[in-house]
């Protein structure tokens, strides 16, 4: 290679730079394709194997940690069973399986939900993260129901309630371990007005409307808040615990 | 340089002519050679080069394979990249055994460069580009080669899959390597998944495989999933338990359930330290669950395992709330240590309503009412009923006594 010199070297030299730097990223950006692609075809393999080797894989203690390890790394659900003849009858796996995911999707979910979900929603997050396999789509609300129905023996800590003609509210955290209350006081001194309104818990904590209206309800059951409908645009919640702290301040 | 061969300007059978440009100059990597101002014609598996005239003629000429091209640039002539693109470079692989023979025997260059007079035809360009990556050669049956008296016949073309040159270097080296790596760990895993017997032989390097995987993929993007509910099932599947208590190994169920509070209690400490003591019984069931696989224990086995936290001197115990719910608590959120505690906070506060105790200790209101309420069972509190609500003192009775 001969040598060069002056801006036409420079020129090359940087555009040289520029070649090579871009064919990295180029390369690691086939990488990750690799990546993804392998990890989609270790997906469909162990949500197909979960599905159809259940007995065999449980069989052997060794592999059958093994299996749970890989499934865990991908992030594949290894309880895939289908709701055969025998669960009917609330015989075999699958309504435990469905009870397992259902609590799990709500435990996931409770960071912005405070532990209220539609069964709808519940429903169609259960599905997404089962699996892609068809028979997974066919999971009804009815069997929801009947799983959530086998967790009833813990006491009412975990419940549907029914809201509408066809509608459910899955409710999965207890009123003891409810921390909404405590932020909804945490709201109201926060502001320093000794109230609060649907709309400020939604506008302010991003709540939905149903979940505010759950607290604040709960709230006025058990005497710590007050409800004063004078307000002509919505109703308001007085905290008479604030009472004097907003008179001093 | 030494990927062209000479050959007459004929095209094979299943060969299409596409495109032709004039004035060409070819360059071996960044030299100048011999072969200037000559004919280009692109083909669908070729690129030949003559002097003028020669190609239609059909006389001996330059020909250049594409399965040796594997990437395409353009490159500016003038000094700042002025009146567009000049040349083309394309990067070659490795020179195959049983070639015929061309211009030059070695070349220290993995690439050659088109120089076109008139800068160079996109037209052209995009058509060199889309032959290379259409393959024409891999889709049929080797192209049988014109048998004449000049040219001897060479041994049956050699595909591509069959180059295993030891010598790389470079940019293609390294992007051949890494392409047989993943070619060699795609294989591997479709072995391994025919059937259940393979993957149990192939179980451990199939782990380790799936972790490298989803570390790398979350070095990449943060996460495996975006999903919520994928991201905290892998986590609790991650938690897993060795061996899990399974009825078929007691004699009775009550040794089975006494062995399974066992492995409640083992594995709930730290997760019930690290969420404040309490959980839901649905929530523990879950965790169980997830951490055994697919040895699921039914909602009544893990409660009857629960009521025995107890007799297995479990640093947790079941407990039942009034309004019905179960929780799994530690031994630390028993009655006298709660009351102890919640005295302790009162005297520091002067006064706690429930409201401020539940900010305080970052519990729910109704358990920072029950608190206060065995607070004041245990003689530890006077409570204060009044229209701003219920307030609890620390009792004097008992202090100042």
């Amino acid at each position: 290679m001969r040598r060069r010199a002056g801006v036409g070297a420079i020129q090359k030299h940087r555009l040289e730079q520029e070649k090579y730097k871009e064919k990295g990223t180029e390369i690691q950006e086939n990488q990750f394709q690799q990546m993804s692609k392998q990890l989609e075809v270790f997906r469909e393999n162990l949500e197909d194997f979960a599905s159809k080797h259940k007995s065999e894989i449980k069989k052997n203690a060794q592999f059958r940690r093994q299996f749970q390890e890989m499934c865990a790394a991908i992030g594949v659900d290894p309880l895939a069973s289908g709701k055969g003849f025998w669960s009917v009858l609330g015989i075999g796996d699958f309504y435990y399986e469905l009870g397992v995911q259902i609590v799990e999707v709500c435990l996931a979910t409770n960071y912005k939900n405070g532990g209220l979900i539609t069964l709808e929603e519940l429903r169609s997050r259960l599905i997404a993260s089962r699996g892609r396999a068809k028979k997974h789509q066919d999971i009804t609300n009815e069997d929801l129901l009947a799983a959530v129905k086998k967790l009833r023996i813990f006491g009412n800590g975990f419940t549907v309630v029914p809201i509408s003609k066809g509608k459910w509210l899955v409710q999965s955290v207890p009123g003891e371990l409810n921390m909404d209350q405590t932020l909804v006081l945490q709201k109201a001194s926060g502001l320093g007005t000794a109230w609060v309104s649907v709309s400020v818990l939604t506008s302010d904590l991003g709540w939905t409307e149903i979940r505010a209206e759950n607290a604040l309800n709960h709230m006025v059951r058990e005497g710590l808040a007050w409800v004063d409908s004078q307000e002509p645009k919505e109703t308001l919640y007085w905290f008479p615990s604030m009472f004097a702290e907003c008179v001093s301040a | 340089m030494d990927r062209f061969e000479y050959i007459e300007a004929r095209l094979f059978d299943g060969e299409n002519y596409l495109k032709r440009d004039k004035n060409v100059k070819i360059y071996d990597g960044d030299d100048k050679t011999q072969f200037i101002d000559g004919e280009v014609l692109l083909t669908t598996h070729r690129l030949l080069w003559g002097k003028p005239g020669d190609i239609p003629k059909g006389l001996v000429c330059l020909s250049l394979h594409l399965y040796y091209v594997f990437c395409l640039e353009e490159e500016s002539g003038g000094v700042f990249g002025l009146g567009g693109p000049k040349r083309i470079i394309m990067h070659l692989g490795p020179a195959l055994p049983g070639k015929r023979p061309g211009p030059a025997v070695v070349s220290p260059f993995h690439y050659v460069k088109l120089s076109f007079k008139d800068g160079v035809d996109t037209a052209f360009y995009k058509a060199l580009s889309d032959a290379v990556a259409a393959k024409a050669w891999e889709r049929q049956t080797p192209i049988d080669t014109p048998r004449t008296a000049t040219s001897p016949t060479t041994a049956s073309r050699p595909t591509v899959t069959a180059v295993n040159s030891k010598i790389r270097s470079g940019i293609v080296g390294i992007e051949r390597s890494i392409e047989e790596q993943h070619r060699a760990t795609d294989q591997s895993i479709s072995v391994a998944f025919q059937d259940l017997t393979k993957l149990m032989e192939k179980a451990k390097e199939m782990v380790s495989l799936s972790k490298n995987i989803s570390t790398k993929i979350r070095e990449k993007q943060g996460d495996i999933s975006e999903d919520d509910t994928v991201r905290f099932k892998s986590y609790l599947m991650s938690l897993g338990i060795d061996d899990p208590v399974t009825r078929d190994a007691f004699r009775s169920d009550s040794e089975y359930y006494l062995g399974l509070a066992q492995q409640v209690s083992d594995m709930m400490v730290a997760v019930l330290l690290e969420c404040g003591g309490i959980m839901s019984l649905a929530d523990v069931w879950c965790r169980v669950n997830r951490a055994r696989g697919l040895e699921l224990v039914s909602p009544e086995d893990l409660l009857n395992a629960c009521k025995l936290l107890r007799t297995v001197d479990a640093p947790m115990s079941l407990r039942k709330f009034p309004s019905g719910a179960c929780v799994l608590q530690l031994n630390s959120n028993r009655d006298e240590e709660i009351a102890k505690s919640t005295s302790d906070m009162i005297q520091e506060n002067g006064y706690l309503t429930p409201e401020k105790l539940s900010q305080i200790a970052n519990v729910s209101v109704l358990l920072a009412r029950e608190r206060l309420f065995t607070t004041e069972r245990l003689g530890l509190a006077c409570r204060d009923e009044s229209i701003e609500g219920l307030a609890f003192y620390p009792n004097r009775f008992l202090l100042e006594a």
